[in-house]
């Protein structure tokens, strides 16, 4: 982690809206921040260089655009098997997120992967083949219920 | 809500890398498509305007900008559920918040600036009627975090 400037911390806040769909729409956020459209170029730059910047971009409503299912799957995995099956289960493209995280009594699971597909049968077939693939045997299919939230995070603005 | 046109298709699928860093971004994106500017910006405020963009903009990665996250998930009593779902939404740093089935019946992602700041949110929501138990599940190390669909 790095300490931001005030000045990328304002640049952060601009970017984290919607990004304008305009012709110039980098001039339009470098104007809310008060500098100008080269130096919020440049800062942008380095933000990617530092990797606080992971993807600009757009990001799809996965329904919308036929991936009707997923599923969080959390997998017990072996600590000294966990990073190899992570970078195993990271490679397969129906895989959005995968992360290692600490467990709790009676929770044994320490390995979760994000898994999309077409339907729910599809979801069972991709972790059915991603278990089988790792020789990980016990795993718990968290489907959703419900959506309560879904946002993008708003940083730098705790009051 | 419109089909996709292989047109539309070919532009999502581009847009779900790197957006250009330029001063004309989408008039970079034309190129690459063999189209002109106006024609991607018209695209996109339709496709946003019907919903198939959740967002065009910059994704960030929250450990770099000094923030700490964790996956959080509560046994809640069924008759409780709405009231404490509500109460999780109000925390900016909840961004995700998802009813699930199994006995851990509400899940949440949880951002939060430091340590302290996390504690005292888990410990508000512990504190909340209807929540049986909670585990505290923090992210040690990401692996992926890409959410791209191949539209074809």
């Amino acid at each position: 982690m790095k300490d931001l400037s005030e000045l990328d911390k304002r640049i952060v806040r601009a970017l984290q809206g919607d990004f304008p769909l305009v012709e110039e729409p980098y001039k339009v956020l470098a104007e809310q921040v008060g500098i100008s459209e080269e130096e919020f170029l440049e800062r942008v730059k380095a933000l990617s260089e530092e990797k606080c910047i992971r993807k600009m971009g757009a990001v799809l409503r996965h329904r919308e655009v036929g991936f009707s299912s997923n599923v969080l799957c959390a997998w017990e995995v072996p600590e000294g098997q966990l990073e190899q099956v992570a970078l195993k289960m990271s490679a397969n493209p129906a895989v959005s997120h995968c992360y290692d995280r600490t467990t709790a009594p009676g929770w044994p699971y320490n390995l979760y992967t994000m898994i999309h597909g077409h339907s729910r049968k599809e979801c069972e077939q991709i972790a059915d083949m991603l278990g089988k693939a790792n020789g990980i045997t016990n795993r718990m299919m968290l489907y959703s219920k419900k959506e309560w939230k879904k946002t993008s995070m708003k940083y730098f603005c705790e009051s | 809500m419109t089909a996709l046109s292989a047109f539309d298709k070919a532009l999502l699928n581009v847009l779900q890398g790197n957006l250009p860093l330029c001063s004309h971004p989408f008039a970079a994106l034309a190129e690459q498509l063999g189209t002109d500017e106006d024609t991607v910006l018209d695209r996109l405020r339709t496709l946003k305007r019907e919903g198939y963009l959740r967002r065009i903009g910059t994704f960030f990665d929250s450990n770099r900008l000094g923030y700490r996250g964790t996956l959080v998930a509560l046994q809640v009593s069924p008759e409780h559920m709405a009231p404490v779902a509500e109460a999780i939404n109000l925390y900016p740093g909840a961004t995700h918040n998802y009813e699930r089935e199994g006995r851990y019946n509400l899940w949440f992602t949880l951002l939060s600036p430091d340590l302290e700041h996390e504690e005292r949110v888990l410990d508000e929501i512990r504190a909340l009627p209807g929540v049986d138990d909670m585990l505290n599940l923090k992210a040690k190390k990401k692996y992926k975090i890409n959410v791209q669909f191949r539209l074809r």
